[in-house]
């Protein structure tokens, strides 16, 4: 069961330019890291898919492994893990993030 | 299920020897914590990296009994 969250999650993010785990969705967060998040990415203006972890244990374990980091929110941009809300956070506050987004070519027009 | 403030500096002191930690408890709750931790051994890593060393410190503890820490890392001026 490991090995087959180990896979899905990969694939998962093998398929998204940019990937959010969190707890709840982008319009119900159900925590406030999570909450966080999701609004950062808004406010830059990122285009983003979202798993919701609270629906699959097996990835809410799994992706802890899969990343090397024990909490949620994580962020991954065109596969690369990027960080938890902390980390992301810090980027948007330095501009690091709108940054990375537009040499990345994951923020929509406007 | 919460930890003291002093608890979350030992362990990041004992895995980062030359960190300088100052915890501030965000709520007054006992299980909200903001931590600044700063390294001179944190140079040279990226962000991910140094925050994944104060994870490594706490051993396990981050997401489960330490359930909310908002972790800011640098290296000394």
């Amino acid at each position: 069961m490991t090995d087959d969250a180990q896979a899905r999650i990969a694939e998962m993010v093998a398929k998204s330019d940019v990937l959010l785990f969190m707890k709840g969705s982008p319009l119900f967060p159900q925590c406030g890291f999570s909450s966080r998040a999701v609004a950062i990415l808004n406010h830059l203006g990122a285009e983003f898919d979202s798993v919701d972890v609270l629906q699959d244990q097996g990835v809410r374990q799994g992706i802890k492994a899969f990343s090397d980091w024990p909490t949620i929110p994580q962020l991954y941009v065109k596969g690369e893990f990027i960080g938890g809300s902390d980390i992301m956070m810090e980027m948007y506050e330095s501009g690091e993030l709108a940054q990375l987004f537009e040499q990345q070519g994951v923020v929509s027009a406007g | 299920m919460a930890m003291a403030a002093d608890e979350i500096e030992a362990l990041i002191t004992t895995g980062i020897p030359d960190a300088r930690v100052e915890i501030t408890d965000l709520a007054g709750d006992g299980d909200h914590y903001a931590a600044r931790v700063v390294a001179e051994s944190f140079r040279g890593m990226p962000r991910i990296k140094q925050h994944q060393a104060v994870y490594a410190a706490l051993g396990g503890r981050m997401g489960g009994v330490l359930h909310a820490l908002q972790l800011t890392t640098a290296i000394p001026e």
